[in-house]
């Protein structure tokens, strides 16, 4: 579904990213680790087209990326869900709108939609929250909204950049338990994230591949994870 | 674009319309330029529509009519005045001769000299009104025959000071024409920049919405329609304004001068109906123009 061949991105003469190539195939499951700075964000980005390769072939559901006009990377982002790690939420909407964004834009109706948009809620334990603005929501309750809007459309993919960042360790569990669910569903999953602990938990619960980005490189990591 | 593409854009989607939050002093703006250019826009149209009347009238009036002037000793002022009219009466071209009797002629002088200067007394010389035919008359011909036969006549065509008049009245016609298409691009220029504010204000909403799937042409329709619909009703209040300011100009009156006559006439007063809508198209395209510009540095 998302394919990166040798590609490599720099900014400004940096290399950033060099000769990655990385296959996320349905029902796949991997995690992308690396410290603060090393270019996780920045390959995430890679693969929803908001940056593009400067070298190497990104491809999206069959169609090189270079050959994707405007309207086409709207397309790719309606096929593919992305949880930010700082939600990038509507703040003047309520949560159910900001949730049925992905439907809205691309001109579905949430009334008709109103009933899955309840019961995905309720997977995420947001029932209550409804009509509550983003700012009034906790970071737990926020990434797992972020998490619901990723998934409203039913995507092919879904790429979360840090999901747990702000959550402490039981709220990142459930979101983990949430990711788990939808990668048994068939959904190809790509989670960036320098906390070890979950990608271990995860580990035990479904067969993840763990990449580790190291010199702008990108490698499979050791069996300490 | 087609037009159901431009009337879905106008009924609007009151859930797009929601993602992008109110723009606060844009809005204001708009409305407020929309309106004053508008106002300005009422009184350049009445300018020009007055000037171009008035060009008409005196191209008309003028280039049909001409003046003989008889001076001559007041014993002789009859015998050269008959003999003026039957040169001109026997002239082609020339539709009617008439001598002016003495209340019109004091009438002219009235302007200079007061209601009750007697004219009688005064060697005043005698005016022949002549009205030409559609083709005109050969005026050099005319000049000598009219030298054979009463040495005292003067033949006036008023061409030398017809000319610079008509000429300044065109002038101030495409004065007005001109100052309509500055208000126009005025009204481009300030609704771009404002249209450019609420872009800029909204950048962060413009990012959540391309990275949930959302197209330009989508995006571009919340700021378009906003701002098409505000152009359109501050543009309707300063015509109203503007249309209600010249109806209370004082009328026009035969000794009026040019600025009595500024305002609409007849069906003239339809013509402003044009500027609330052309604002709105204005508006639409400018607004356009500025989102898909600016979109573009959007991934």
């Amino acid at each position: 579904m998302i394919e990166l061949n040798e590609v490599s991105y720099s900014y400004g003469g940096d290399a950033l990213l060099s000769d990655i190539s990385l296959r996320l195939a349905p029902g796949s499951f991997h995690f992308l680790t690396g410290p603060s700075g090393a270019g996780k964000s920045t390959l995430l980005k890679l693969c929803y087209m908001e940056l593009m390769a400067t070298q190497g072939t990104v491809t999206l559901f069959g169609r090189p990326a270079h050959e994707i006009g405007r309207d086409g990377v709207a397309s790719v982002r309606r096929r593919v869900g992305i949880v930010h790690q700082d939600c990038q939420f509507l703040d003047h909407l309520p949560l159910l709108e900001n949730v049925a964004l992905p439907l809205t834009v691309s001109g579905q109706s949430t009334e008709a939609n109103m009933a899955e948009m309840q019961e995905l809620l309720a997977w995420v334990g947001l029932s209550s929250k409804l009509r509550a603005l983003p700012p009034e929501l906790s970071g737990g309750e926020r990434q797992r909204a972020a998490l619901a809007r990723a998934v409203v459309m039913s995507p092919d993919v879904i790429l979360a950049d840090e999901p747990t960042g702000n959550l402490d360790w039981e709220m990142s569990l459930r979101l983990l338990t949430l990711l788990v669910e939808l990668n048994r569903m068939g959904k190809a999953i790509l989670v960036a994230t320098h906390d070890l602990n979950l990608i271990r938990q995860a580990k035990a619960q479904v067969a993840a591949r763990v990449l580790r980005i190291k010199d702008r490189r990108l490698q499979l990591a050791g069996a300490d994870l | 674009m087609r037009l159901s593409e431009i009337v879905t854009i106008l009924k609007g989607d009151p859930r797009a319309d929601r993602a992008v939050p109110p723009t606060g002093y844009t809005a204001r703006l708009t409305l407020l330029t929309a309106a004053a250019m508008a106002f300005l826009g009422v009184f350049a149209l009445a300018l020009s529509l007055a000037t171009g009347r008035l060009a008409d009238r005196w191209s008309s009036e003028l280039a049909q009519s001409s003046t003989v002037r008889i001076s001559a000793p007041a014993d002789q002022m009859a015998a050269q005045t008959e003999a003026a009219l039957r040169v001109l009466r026997s002239t082609s071209g020339v539709a009617s001769a008439r001598p002016l009797d003495a209340a019109e002629q004091l009438a002219l002088l009235a302007p200079w000299f007061g209601p009750d200067l007697p004219v009688e007394t005064l060697p005043i010389p005698q005016l022949i009104e002549v009205i030409e035919t559609r083709d005109g008359y050969d005026a050099e011909g005319l000049r000598l025959r009219l030298k054979a036969e009463t040495p005292g006549a003067v033949l006036d065509d008023h061409t030398r000071w017809r000319r610079p008049l008509i000429e300044a009245a065109g002038r101030l016609n495409a004065l007005g024409l001109f100052s309509l298409l500055l208000i126009g691009a005025v009204v481009v220029a300030m609704i771009t920049l404002a249209a450019n504010a609420a872009l800029s204000a909204n950048a962060q909403v413009i990012r959540v919405l391309r990275l949930v799937g959302a197209r330009d042409a989508y995006i571009a329709r919340a700021f378009v329609r906003r701002f098409t619909l505000r152009a359109l009703s501050g543009a309707a209040f300063g015509t109203v304004l503007g249309m209600i300011a010249m109806a209370l100009l004082p009328r026009a009156d035969p000794a009026g001068g040019f600025l009595t006559g500024l305002g609409f006439q007849g069906a003239g007063w339809l013509l402003p109906l044009f500027i609330p809508p052309l604002a709105a198209v204005i508006a639409f395209w400018s607004t356009r123009l500025a989102a898909l510009r600016a979109l573009k540095e959007i991934t």
